[in-house]
């Protein structure tokens, strides 16, 4: 037997970040004391590194290695491009916070980008095993990340509750995929579509495994019925930390079910658009519903997310490139949305002040005009009104709807979005028409002011210009393998 | 004609750009720079609006000043502008409200002056943008994007109850627009890809489907009328609303919906509009006869002008579903009247409301004595809103009622009624307001219009008195459209 040395090329970005992670270790636990900002730089330095890497190894053909478990496509480089942005963003807004809470150490960054390899490896699987792997890295970083506040009884709680109910469904993912395996003989998602396709074998198993795989997935993706952890982990664990689960692990979410769906069970589209037309709707009434009784932001928030990733699954019921790209490009808004959204949280955040009531947003008109500006065109870009851009991905995943010939469905949304407006208006009733409660002055660092500005101003310039970024994720999607 | 010269464009965008450098202005402290600004950039607004009326081409049906330019490619969604002779007239409407606005607020608005005036600015670029767009998406995001300012205006310098009308305000007319997208959505599949509005009006399609297209479009249209039954944000929002914000909202707003039911109802859904018509027909006598008589027992005098203005746009609605030339044209007619006669008795309002704090009726009465000048305004208002021949709320009424004679008799006799009740809760209320002896002290103390309400009401007195004389130079520029848009309806869609 021959040992054939693999092409390591393709995974060259997931390479270089691995041994950087260690360096910011290292560096740390040597001039963490001394210098407290080393890790941050070089946690950003690594993931500009990572961003040079995958532009200058980005081909259009997709290369596939290590025995095929691990390939490197158009779409994978996308994704990862744009997760590198969303980690780096991330950390900038998170830098005054965690530094405010005594955590700005080489712990958290090192999990940020041990989190954001877990994302990469999942982006670029080819392979239940490598899914499986990129998947385990970034749940168990994740909930290190939220346990990270040991002196709050909250976080510990959310922490415990996030592995225990994560586990759970790694479990699922992991029997399901375990069914797919004994049905079809194959662990290669490539293998794994063939055979399907062939069609050769039983339904019935294949069925059993792909109601796990969803379950799995709709976990991650906190869509309910399986979202129960959501609203706690949000409450409970630092702003910082809610701000990085709630961005860009969606990205890497949604590559996962690029993978695991539509390139592995894409012959099933059949069985599985009935089960997420079901969970889109489920997750759309209670993520609505629930987020008006919330008077947490946060809590808020994450039923926010809960609706919007139900409406997000409605693009890839349509089971065609059009509904891909434009659930992709829902993903992408909303993790920009996200990102703003909790910049400003973190910004009216002080050390020892969480502003994580609702109350905490009256009046900040008043205090900032600038930064109540930037939330009322966030607010209304969740909320899917031009011009902003939420209104460009709301009407991608319903023009998609209506491309499948889901018109009932497309009304519903409709219907519940609107009632989700409510609670985003709430926010911009507070910050506009109310007196504030305080007069603390919000005066952010340098990097923070620029970086949050540019994001709410791109929500508007994308709202008024949405064409690149439409292309782009069509791009992705029609380049993918 | 100009062309090659974007001119709607600059209407569109020049009033944002104004409304920005306004905000720019910053706090209070430079309020009285962020007021002349807002000033020179309403009136240059009105100003580059003129040439759409002066180089306008009344003899062609065909959409003039057209600027079109690929925006979203993945949709095929167009940046494609024009005018016909149903969109030039509200422009020059919208252009024409904006400075008045503008000059109402000058010293009244003491808090956050750049916020308010910025508001009323953008607000104007993008109601002119609803006007001019040719691609349901613009269309779209202009539509909704005025709901923005319009929320923040009611909001936060609205009265004691302003978050629940704004709030309500903002749900229901998103309620009705979402629903339009749908439809916008779903044109677009059956047109095998385009958002363009002349394109879906050439566009063949099935009985059933244009009925329920016409449902959703109705949704969206009959809310921002707003037709009987779903006219009930309105009175909330005036009431609460500023004095800005009330004279845009009816002069302005509200004639949004009726231009919707002309640029995409009918053309759009001719033989679902001739199905419905009775529907349509029912709802907007509903309008004008019982929401005629809820204004008579009103105590509040926004509230009262509010729900007159729910039975004049019922004229419009009737005179669109009329299908004839006179409807139709009287419909405009009283569109574009009602925007002058609404705007000015809002600022009369807000005139008395200035000087005492209340909108109750019953907390005025012999404001004659106290202020002559503007009584002889307000009546002069007054008559225009009852329909006095020589006002231009005479011309559209009458030939809504000419129109609605040549259809049905009944019809004819129950909008007729108007004439009655319209006057009949106007003139009361004017009496029990304005004349009289002084009875509360707070009366006594109010002081006679200043030069600046002068101007203001002087400029809509004209405006009224002269479209009510010689209604000709407004009825000349529609008058082909109007035809093209009759002869469009007549012919089936069906296949």
């Amino acid at each position: 037997m021959n040992f054939m040395l693999p092409d390591f090329a393709p995974a060259y970005p997931e390479i270089f970040l691995l041994v950087m992670v260690c360096g910011v270790l290292m560096a740390d636990l040597a001039w963490g004391d001394k210098k407290p900002g080393i890790a941050y730089l070089l946690t950003q330095l690594t993931l500009f590194g990572c961003m040079l890497i995958t532009f200058g190894t980005s081909g259009p053909d997709a290369a596939h290695t290590f025995s095929d478990m691990f390939v490197d496509d158009t779409l994978a480089d996308i994704l990862k491009m744009l997760v590198y942005v969303t980690v780096s963003v991330v950390l900038v807004y998170s830098r005054p916070y965690i530094s405010d809470r005594g955590i700005l150490s080489g712990e958290f960054f090192s999990l940020a980008l041990f989190a954001t390899l877990g994302m990469m490896v999942m982006i670029s699987a080819s392979h239940f095993m490598t899914l499986y792997l990129g998947l385990e890295l970034l749940s168990l970083s994740l909930y290190a990340m939220v346990a990270l506040r040991r002196e709050s009884p909250g976080a510990t709680e959310a922490a415990i509750k996030f592995f225990v109910l994560g586990a759970l469904a790694s479990g699922f993912l992991l029997y399901g995929m375990s069914m797919i395996y004994g049905a079809t003989g194959s662990l290669h998602i490539a293998g794994v579509s063939e055979v399907i396709e062939g069609g050769v074998i039983s339904q019935g198993v294949l069925v059993v495994g792909l109601v796990f795989i969803v379950a799995g997935i709709s976990f991650k993706l906190s869509a309910a019925p399986f979202h129960m952890w959501a609203p706690d982990v949000y409450e409970g664990a630092s702003s910082a930390v809610v701000l990085f689960v709630g961005s860009a692990p969606k990205l890497a979410a949604f590559g996962f079910v690029m993978r695991l769906l539509v390139e592995g069970l894409g012959a099933m589209s059949g069985d599985w658009q009935g089960m997420l037309i079901l969970l889109a709707i489920t997750s759309m009434v209670i993520g609505n519903i629930a987020a008006i009784a919330q008077s947490n932001i946060k809590r808020m928030l994450a039923y926010s997310t809960i609706s919007h990733m139900g409406f997000m699954l409605l693009g890839i019921i349509g089971a065609n490139e059009n509904g891909y790209s434009a659930a992709m490009f829902y993903v992408v808004v909303y993790v920009l949305m996200t990102m703003g959204t909790f910049g400003i949280i973190m910004l009216l955040s002080r050390a020892g002040f969480e502003a994580d009531r609702l109350d905490d947003y009256k009046g900040l008109n008043r205090r900032s005009p600038w930064y109540a500006f930037i939330m009322l065109l966030l607010m209304f870009s969740m909320a899917g009104i031009p011009p902003t851009v939420g209104i460009y991905a709301k009407l991608s995943v319903l023009q998609a709807v209506l491309n499948a010939g889901y018109t009932w469905l497309a009304v519903l949304a409709v219907l519940l979005s609107l009632i989700g407006v409510f609670y985003y208006l709430r926010i911009v009733k507070l910050m506009y028409f109310d007196e504030p409660e305080t007069d603390a002055a919000i005066a952010p660092k340098g990097d923070v002011k620029v970086l949050l500005s540019a994001n709410g101003l791109a929500i508007l310039a994308f709202g008024i210009f949405p064409q690149s970024l439409i292309a782009l994720c069509s791009y992705a999607i029609q380049h993918s393998t | 004609m100009l062309f090659g010269f974007p001119l709607l464009s600059l209407v569109i965008w020049l009033p944002i750009l104004a409304g920005v450098a306004v905000l720019a202005t910053g706090g209070d402290r430079n309020a009285p720079l962020a007021r002349m600004i807002a000033l020179v950039g309403s009136v240059a607004g009105f100003l580059v609006a003129i040439p759409l009326y002066t180089s306008f081409d009344p003899l062609s049906s065909g959409m003039q000043f057209v600027e079109n330019h690929v925006w979203i490619e993945r949709f095929n969604v167009h940046y494609h502008l024009g005018v016909d002779g149903i969109a030039m007239p509200l422009i020059l409407l919208n252009a024409f409200t904006t400075p008045l606005v503008v000059i109402a607020g000058w010293e009244v608005i003491t808090r956050r002056v750049s916020q308010y005036m910025g508001a009323f600015l953008i607000m104007s670029g993008i109601v002119n943008g609803v006007f001019s767009s040719l691609d349901a998406i613009l269309f779209y995001v202009f539509w909704e994007s005025s709901l923005i300012p319009m929320f923040l205006i009611i909001g936060v310098w609205g009265g004691p109850n302003r978050v629940y009308a704004a709030i309500k305000f903002f749900l229901y007319t998103l309620l009705g627009s979402l629903l339009m997208l749908v439809a916008f959505i779903y044109l677009y599949q059956v047109s095998e890809g385009s958002f363009s509005i002349l394109e879906y009006h050439r566009l063949p399609l099935s009985m059933a489907s244009q009925i329920l297209i016409f449902i959703a479009f109705l949704l969206a249209f009959a809310v921002k009328v707003p037709m009987w039954p779903v006219h009930t944000w309105l009175p909330d929002a005036h009431v609460e609303a500023p004095t800005g914000g009330s004279v845009v909202l009816a002069a302005i707003l509200l004639k949004m919906g009726g231009y919707g039911f002309l640029r995409f109802s009918l053309p759009i859904l001719p033989d679902a509009s001739h199905q419905l018509a009775g529907m349509m027909i029912a709802l907007s006598l509903i309008a004008v006869v019982y929401i005629g008589l809820v204004a008579l027992v009103q105590a509040d005098m926004k509230k009262l002008i509010a729900y007159s203005s729910v039975a004049h746009m019922g004229f419009v609605t009737l005179g669109f579903f009329l299908f004839n030339n006179h409807g139709l044209e009287g419909a405009m007619v009283q569109m574009i009247s009602h925007g002058f006669i609404s705007a000015a008795m809002f600022l009369c309002i807000g005139v008395m409301y200035d000087r005492l704090h209340s909108r109750q009726i019953a907390d005025y009465g012999g404001v004659a004595n106290r202020m002559p000048v503007f009584a002889a305004f307000f009546m002069l208002f007054a008559m225009a809103n009852s329909g006095l021949p020589g006002t231009s709320g005479f011309v559209g009424e009458f030939m809504v009622i000419m129109a609605s004679m040549k259809v049905n008799f009944w019809y004819a006799f129950l909008v007729a009624t108007t004439l009655i009740t319209g006057a009949a809760y106007t003139l009361w209320m004017y009496k029990r307001v304005i004349f009289g002896a002084v009875v509360h002290p707070a009366v006594e103390e109010m002081k006679d219009i200043g030069a600046r309400e002068i101007l203001v009401l002087a400029v809509l007195a004209a405006a009224v008195l002269g479209m009510g004389v010689y209604p000709l130079p407004l009825t000349e520029v529609m008058h082909t459209t109007v035809d093209d848009l009759l002869a469009h309806v007549a012919r089936s869609k069906l296949q």
